[in-house]
């Protein structure tokens, strides 16, 4: 189990003074205090982990935040920022003498400018929302994070989340123009603007994807993007799981970059399929998603050239939609992946390691190895274009011994990604749960570099101090 | 500069960081100093070059990645990348004619300044293609940040922060970059505007079409403004999109279809078509697209600017006197259009003597401040070059 810094006691001794001066600087229903209303926001998307804070706030203004932030930096309180709670790396997991501030009422959407192909929105306006807001004109907002229902921009630009279709569209640091943000100390700044490339420091690059440790987002200028002509999926199933990387390679050495290209393994397929009814092949060890991108005659042009390529691979079966509602019926199993899990085990944890694609054999053999040694059965998900692994593996939570076996093996899986010359996560975040495996990514002294960075933004460490770098014994 | 120290390792370069932390003396950096007049002029008697630390050590293509140590000149990768139908996406500028360098720009000198070609408007800056880095801090360790996968949230992005800062954060010894396949083929459709305004709106129209445009420029012939608008893909893709455009766009003016237009792309990321003089000083203005007219009408009353659109109009090159009073107007436009300027080319004593880049806010400036001496503490590397006093 995860430590967290022990809590200051002069600030838990404090706590009624504390919230009274939450009270004051904010309407009544902004400020939560009692425990039976604190619960909602003990834990978040990583559900195996939990901690009641000292407060919430439910700020509406950026005033109100920096008002917070400022008397919470005065008096020395900590403070962890959180959007809709749906990190699966414990991104928003409170401390006991900590002031959350959620930033769920700050949802309105701004400004919207077609010809300049920009929207401004409140860090609380959901994924979805800013692009259900811009699709009537045929606009869309690119990042598609699998949780894009709920999850929030603000969270978006502290874990700088990608999704299914960033391998054409990138993630959500390549989406941004400008943010506003409450820095520790409670000023207000603009960063970026509504314009490319800002000169001086990119400040907004390095506060994308820096979990909520050098600031607060309030508003985000996002890029929207005119959507194509219209967009196609195929299925191609393989008999080994190297083949199915080795047509991947394929299809990108050709100089298609398909605008998504989802990996499934066996136990994934089976698990989706029984959920999804979507009429995968059961006999298959592995599975391509593959969507394109344009006119009808060029998706026709793209899948045939796919479809060449593919049956180089002697694939067990290839399935091309030919309409909207057959693309949707091939996406309809990856979608429900996780909920497919879910049904099969009564818990899983999903990892999100990156690899380089050409170690993707190797590295499920070994993740195979692996299940059998731990005795716990894993399903393998995999963005396969940009080499984003998400292992989700299946345990019993009422089992303690079950569930500290998952979290070792995720660990051993995260070490692999590493060795092959990837990396820890490529768009959850290390939040807490990858916190402890950051030596294996970096040095001390690379580590004590990003730890100097946060500093210079957060002398004193108050805001969400326990994410992302393992703790000093110093702390 | 008298003294050029040349490391040709990154041993070297780290060794040579730490011997100037010992001495308290500031280096100036560079790769081939290729855009030595870039920004404010170094106060540094020393110089640090990267040009000794050469070759690409990783190429995947089918992995879509890269990596090269810093001082590899650009020319030598985009030789490597188009044997394999590959490019650099973001098509980064060969400034040698603006400043009238001779060699040309090494890879770290591109991803320190965070230049990028037409591309950008789509295929996104320099930075978003960087996936990792080596470099040298100010303590003259050798940190590693970012990686060589394309999807990497693994701790703060000094990536990001690095690329764009001249130098003045850290001195990079290893890049890696996000790799992209060539199209085949490209189209450009030239459109006679009678105006700049009209001009902006035509390339708004190209880049809000779903034909996936990957160049939206407006140049100022002597003829009248045309405005150009670029199609990549496979050819009957091309061909196809380009058809369809050119129905779209006819109500901003005659439209004709290049076939072939690298050499048209080719002048634009290199601000050809903006004829500044040798004697001109050269500016970038960044602000949101519909503010172009504005920004252009305003330069051109205060001191006859010659204009180079590109990014849709996002991007406003501009030439004209080498004079603080033309630098006051362009300051002045891109506060108005609440955008962003870069002194991109002046004499040395303009340069060191007006704001090179927008002042930041206060809070903002003392952040930065201690961002700048958790890299650099001792300030060795390019003091003065984004600002007077950093």
């Amino acid at each position: 189990m995860i430590a967290l810094p022990p809590p200051k006691p002069e600030i838990l001794a404090r706590r009624d003074e504390i919230v009274a001066a939450l009270l004051a600087l904010l309407p009544a229903d902004a400020v939560i205090h009692e425990a039976l209303r604190m619960r909602p926001y003990e834990t978040d998307g990583l559900s195996a982990y939990r901690q009641m804070p000292l407060a919430v706030v439910l700020p509406s203004t950026t005033a109100q935040v920096a008002a917070v932030m400022r008397y919470c930096h005065d008096n020395g309180v900590r403070v962890v920022p959180r959007g809709a709670g749906t990190s699966l790396s414990g991104g928003a997991l409170p401390l006991e003498d900590a002031v959350v501030i959620g930033m769920m009422r700050m949802n309105r959407i701004l400004e919207i400018d077609f010809d300049d192909r920009l929207a401004v929105v409140e860090a609380g306006v959901t994924n979805l929302g800013i692009t259900k807001a811009v699709e009537h004109e045929g606009f869309f907002y690119a990042p598609d994070p699998s949780s894009q229902l709920a999850c929030m921009i603000g969270g978006n630009v502290g874990m700088n989340s990608g999704g299914a279709h960033c391998l054409k569209y990138g993630v959500t640091a390549n989406n941004l123009l400008g943010l506003k943000l409450v820095t520790p100390q409670g000023d207000i700044i603009d960063l970026g603007g509504d314009h490319l490339d800002a000169a001086g420091y990119d400040w907004l690059g390095l506060m994308t994807g820096s979990e909520g440790m050098l600031g607060i987002v309030t508003e985000v200028t996002v890029r929207i993007l005119r959507g194509p002509e219209g967009a196609r999926a195929m299925l191609a199933a393989f008999k080994g799981t190297e083949i199915a990387g080795a047509a991947v390679d394929a299809i990108i050495g050709s100089g298609i970059i398909p605008v998504a290209l989802e990996f499934m393994d066996k136990p994934c397929i089976h698990a989706c399929e029984a959920f999804a009814h979507a009429g995968y092949p059961l006999d298959a060890e592995a599975m391509l998603i593959i969507e394109v991108e344009g006119s009808v005659a060029e998706q026709d042009s793209l899948l045939d050239r796919i479809k060449e390529i593919c049956n180089r691979f002697d694939p067990i079966s290839l399935k091309v939609a030919t309409s909207a509602e057959e693309s949707m019926a091939i996406w309809k199993g990856r979608k429900g992946a996780f909920g497919a899990v879910g049904r099969i085990s009564p818990d899983y944890l999903c990892m999100d390691g990156t690899i380089p694609t050409g170690e993707l054999p190797f590295v499920l053999k070994r993740i195979g190895e692996m299940s059998v040694q731990y005795g716990l059965q894993v399903a393998n998900v995999f963005h396969a274009g940009d080499g984003n692994l998400h292992p989700l593996i299946m345990f019993d939570a009422n089992d303690a011994s079950s569930f500290h076996k998952a979290e070792a093996f995720g660990g051993d899986i995260l070490k692999l990604c590493v060795e092959v010359g990837g990396c820890l996560t490529g768009e959850h975040g290390v939040g807490v749960e990858k916190r402890d495996l950051m030596h294996v990514q970096f040095a001390p002294h690379e580590l004590d570099q990003q730890r100097a960075i946060k500093t210079a933004f957060d002398p004193a460490w108050l805001l969400n101090p326990h994410k992302v770098f393992p703790l000093l014994d110093a702390a | 500069m008298s003294d050029l120290i040349a490391p040709l390792n990154e041993a070297g370069v780290a060794a040579a960081v730490r011997e100037a932390g010992a001495m308290r003396a500031p280096l100036s950096i560079e790769g081939h100093g290729s855009k030595r007049g870039l920004l404010r002029p170094v106060q540094a008697a020393r110089g640090l070059t990267t040009r000794g630390l050469t070759g690409i050590t990783l190429y995947k293509p089918t992995e879509l990645v890269l990596s090269a140590r810093a001082g590899t000149p650009l020319p030598e990768i985009e030789a490597a990348l188009a044997e394999h139908g590959q490019m650099i996406a973001p098509e980064p500028p060969d400034t040698r004619g603006v400043f009238g360098a001779e060699l040309p720009a090494t890879i770290g000198g591109i991803v320190a300044t965070n230049l990028s070609g037409p591309r950008r408007i789509t295929a996104g800056a320099m930075r978003d293609h960087l996936l990792g880095i080596r470099f040298v801090n100010g303590m003259g360790e050798v940190v590693r940040n970012g990686g060589r996968v394309l999807k990497n949230v693994t701790g703060l992005d000094l990536c990001k922060l690095l690329a764009g800062s001249h130098g003045t954060l850290g001195v990079m010894t290893e890049v890696t970059m996000k790799v992209l396949p060539a199209a085949r083929a490209s189209a450009t459709l030239a459109i006679a505007v009678p105006d700049l305004a009209t001009g902006v709106r035509a390339l708004s129209a190209g880049l809000t079409s779903p034909f996936g445009v990957t160049g939206a420029a407006l140049r100022l012939d002597a003829a009248g403004p045309v405005a150009l608008l670029r199609l990549e893909d496979f050819p009957d893709f091309v061909a196809y999109r380009a058809g369809r455009l050119r129905d779209d766009l006819a109500a901003f003016g005659d439209v004709t279809v290049i076939e072939d237009s690298a050499a048209i792309w080719r002048d634009v990321r290199d601000a050809v078509p903006l004829g500044a003089m040798p004697e001109d000083a050269i500016w970038r203005i960044s602000i949101r697209p519909s503010a172009a007219p504005a920004v252009a009408a305003a330069l051109q009353a205060a001191f006859g600017a010659r204009l180079l659109l590109d990014w849709g109009g996002g991007l406003v090159w501009i030439a004209g006197p080498a004079t603080e009073a033309a630098h006051a107007a362009v300051m002045a436009a891109a506060a108005a259009a609440r955008g962003s300027f870069t002194l991109f080319r002046a004499p040395a004593p303009m340069r060191a003597a007006v704001p090179v880049l927008p002042e930041e806010a206060p809070a903002l400036a003392a952040i930065g401040a201690r961002v700048k001496a958790a890299l650099d503490p001792f300030g060795l590397f390019n003091p003065g070059r984004m600002r007077s006093s950093l």
